[in-house]
C-alpha cells in the first residue's frame, strides 16, 4: 500500500535519512524502532510532506507522493499523529477533532465521524467539551489518534505514541493502537519503546543514524540477538 | 446573533445622527477616529491570529503616497490611486510574507522583519525627496473645492459620512473573516502550525490571506487619511512610531472583539489630543514613550484590551446575577 524506495532527506546541509526503503501492506501494523536520533521523526515528516524529500520514491496505492505538500497528502490518505502529539491546547476536545476534518471531502462527514471516533473512544464523549491543554497524558494521545482518524485515512501515521506517559498509560496508548489495527487500519508507528511495539506490530525496521539497519517479522526481531541486546536490555 | 446586531444597529443610528449635533473640531476628532478605527480593525485581522506586525505603517505609507503621487503627477484620481495603493501594499505583503510564512519565520522573528519593513519604507520616502518631499511631507494637488472625483472635500460633514462608511466596511470584513471557514483554520494555525499542517491546513496559504486582507485594509485607511488631511509625512504615515501606535490601539482596544480596534482609536486619539492641548509641543515624541509604557502595561493587565476585558467582566456579572436569583 504504502512503499518508500530509497528516501534521503534532511536539514539544510544535515543529512538525517539515507537511502530508506520500506514497504507497508494494506491492513498491516508495520513498526519503526530505533534510538533517538535515528531519524525516525524525519522519516514521518517525509511520509506526510512536512520535510521535502531529497532522493527517491514514495508512492502509496501506486500513486506518487513525493513532492507534495502536507496539505495534500492527508487528502491522499494518509493522516499523521505527529510527535508530542500536537493538539490545539486551547481548543476543546471536540474542536480539536472537527479540525481533524479540515480536509474537503472529510468535512461534510463531520457528524458520523465525530459519532464513530467517539464510540470508538467514548472517554472523548465524555471530555468533548474540556479544552485539550488540560487532559492526561494518555486521553491528549486518545484525541491525537481520534483527530487523525477523522480524515478517514487509509494508512495512519503514529510518531511515539507512547514518549513521555507513565507505564500504566503506556499500556492503554497501545491498548488503542491495538484497538485501531482491529478496526482494519494500515498503522505505521515508531517507537523507542521496542518490547511494547513489537507486541502490536506485525512487522518492524530498525532505523539507526538514518539507515535501515535491519528488518523482519516482529516474532525474528524479538529474538534477534542485537535488538535483544541493544533495545531490549536482555 | 441577535445580541450583537441589536446594539450594533442602535450605535450605526447614533452615528447617522452624531454629526449633525457637532462643531467642526469634534468631527474633526470623529472622522480621525473613525479612519484610524478602520486602519486598527484591519491589524487586528491578523494579529488576532497571533501574526503580531510591527510594521504596518510601511502598508499605510505605500497606499498615502501612491494615491498622492499618481495624482500630483499623473493626474490619476483617487479612484484609480487608491486601488493602485492598495495593489503596491498587497504586493509587498506576498513578497515579506510568502519566504517568511515558507521559511517558519514566526513569532518575535516575524515581529523583527515587519519592524524592519516599516523603516525601510520610511528612509525610501524620505531618500526619494526629490517627488515625495522627504521627511518635509507632501501637499496632494488642491482643487479648490468640494469633489467627489478628486476625494476632496471642504465640509468635515462629507469626511465625515465617507469615513464612517469605510469604517463599517471594516467591520463588514472583521465580521468575514471571524464567520469563515478560514477563521477556524488561523486559529489552528496560531495555536500550533506543525498540528495545523498536520490536519491538512495549507498553513501559508492561510496566513497569506489574513496578511493581504489586513495589508490592503491598512493601504486603504493611509490613503484615505492622506486625502483628508491632505498633507502627508513620512512620520505619521509608515516607520516605527506609526507601526507601534497601531499595534498599542488593536491590543488596547482588544483585537478579539469587533469593535475593539475602534476603542483603541478613541484612546489613540484622545491621548494624542489630551497631550496636544494640555502640554503644546513641549511633550512632542513623548506619545510614543506613553504608548510603549501602556502597551507594557496593557499586554499584562488587560491581554484582551478594553473591550475583552469589559466583556469578561459584563459575563462574570451576568453569571454571579443569574445564580444568586
Ligand atoms: N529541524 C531540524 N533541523 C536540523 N536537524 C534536525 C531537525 N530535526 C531533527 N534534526 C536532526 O535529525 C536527526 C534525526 O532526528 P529525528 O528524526 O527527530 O530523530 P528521532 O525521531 O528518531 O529521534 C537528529 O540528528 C536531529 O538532530
Ligand atoms: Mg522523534
Amino acid at each position: 500500500m504504502l512503499q518508500l524506495a530509497g528516501v534521503s532527506a534532511g536539514y539544510g546541509s544535515f543529512q538525517a535519512l539515507f537511502d530508506v526503503s520500506l514497504d507497508v501492506g494494506a491492513g498491516e501494523a508495520v513498526g519503526v524502532i530505533g534510538p533517538n536520533g535515528a531519524g525516525k521523526t524525519t522519516l514521518m515528516r517525509v511520509i506526510s510532506g512536512m520535510l521535502p524529500v531529497r532522493a527517491g520514491r514514495i508512492d502509496l496505492e501506486g500513486r506518487a507522493l513525493a513532492g507534495m505538500p502536507a496539505h495534500r497528502v492527508i487528502g491522499e490518505g494518509i493522516a499523521h499523529v505527529p510527535e508530542n502529539r500536537r493538539l490545539f491546547p486551547g481548543l476543546t476536545v471536540e474542536e480539536n477533532l472537527r479540525m481533524g476534518a479540515y480536509i474537503p471531502s472529510a468535512r461534510q462527514h463531520v457528524r458520523e465521524r465525530l459519532e464513530w471516533v467517539y464510540e470508538l473512544f467514548p472517554r472523548l464523549k465524555e471530555r468533548r467539551d474540556q479544552i485539550a491543554g488540560t487532559l492526561s497524558g494518555g486521553e491528549q494521545q486518545m484525541c491525537a489518534i481520534g483527530r487523525a482518524l477523522m480524515s478517514k485515512p487509509k494508512i495512519l501515521l503514529m510518531d511515539e505514541p507512547s514518549a513521555g506517559l507513565a507505564p500504566l498509560v503506556v499500556q492503554q496508548v497501545f491498548g488503542l493502537v491495538r484497538r485501531i489495527r482491529e478496526e482494519g487500519f494500515t498503522v505505521l508507528i515508531v517507537e523507542q519503546n521496542v518490547q511494547q511495539v513489537l507486541e502490536v506490530v506485525d512487522r518492524a525496521y530498525l532505523l539507526e543514524v538514518g539507515r535501515i539497519r535491519l528488518s523482519g517479522s516482529a516474532e525474528e526481531l524479538k529474538n534477534n540477538d542485537f535488538v535483544r541486546q541493544a533495545y531490549m536490555g536482555i | 446573533m441577535m445580541t450583537i446586531r441589536w446594539p450594533l444597529a442602535l450605535l450605526f443610528a447614533v452615528l447617522l445622527l452624531l454629526p449633525l449635533g457637532l462643531q467642526d473640531y469634534l468631527l474633526h476628532m470623529a472622522i480621525q477616529i473613525l479612519i484610524w478605527g478602520f486602519v486598527y480593525t484591519g491589524w487586528s485581522v491578523m494579529g488576532r491570529f497571533g501574526q503580531v506586525s510591527l510594521g504596518h505603517g510601511a502598508f499605510l505609507g505605500v497606499g498615502a503616497y501612491t494615491t498622492a503621487l499618481l495624482w500630483n503627477n499623473f493626474g490619476l484620481v483617487p479612484w484609480i490611486g487608491i486601488p493602485i495603493g492598495v495593489a503596491f501594499a498587497v504586493l509587498l505583503a506576498l513578497v515579506i510574507g510568502y519566504p517568511c510564512f515558507r521559511l517558519k519565520v514566526v513569532g518575535h522573528y516575524f515581529a523583527l522583519v515587519t519592524l524592519a519593513l516599516s523603516q525601510v519604507v520610511l528612509l525610501s520616502i524620505v531618500a526619494a525627496r526629490d517627488i515625495t518631499g522627504g521627511s518635509l511631507g507632501m501637499t496632494p494637488n488642491s482643487v479648490g473645492q468640494s469633489s467627489w472625483l478628486a476625494l476632496q472635500f471642504t465640509s468635515k460633514m462629507h469626511w465625515y459620512f465617507v469615513a464612517l462608511a469605510v469604517w463599517a466596511f471594516g467591520l463588514w470584513v472583521w465580521v468575514k473573516v471571524d464567520r469563515g471557514m478560514g477563521r477556524a483554520a488561523m486559529e489552528a494555525v496560531s495555536e500550533d502550525e506543525t498540528a495545523a499542517a498536520a490536519v491538512g491546513i495549507n498553513v501559508t496559504r492561510e496566513k497569506l490571506r489574513v496578511t493581504v486582507i489586513s495589508a490592503a485594509m491598512t493601504a486603504f485607511g493611509g490613503a484615505l487619511f492622506g486625502q483628508y488631511q491632505m498633507y502627508l509625512n513620512p512620520e505619521t504615515l509608515s516607520g516605527i512610531g506609526v507601526s507601534l501606535q497601531i499595534v498599542f490601539a488593536a491590543i488596547a482596544g482588544g483585537m478579539y472583539s469587533l469593535l475593539g480596534p475602534t476603542v483603541g482609536a478613541l484612546l489613540t486619539i484622545a491621548l494624542t489630543e489630551g497631550l496636544r492641548i494640555g502640554f503644546g509641543t513641549t511633550l512632542i515624541g513623548a506619545a510614543n514613550t506613553i504608548y510603549g509604557i501602556l502597551l507594557i502595561l496593557f499586554i499584562i493587565f488587560m491581554p484582551r484590551g478594553i473591550t475583552g476585558f469589559f466583556g469578561a467582566w459584563t459575563k462574570r456579572r451576568a453569571a454571579t446575577a443569574a445564580a444568586t436569583t
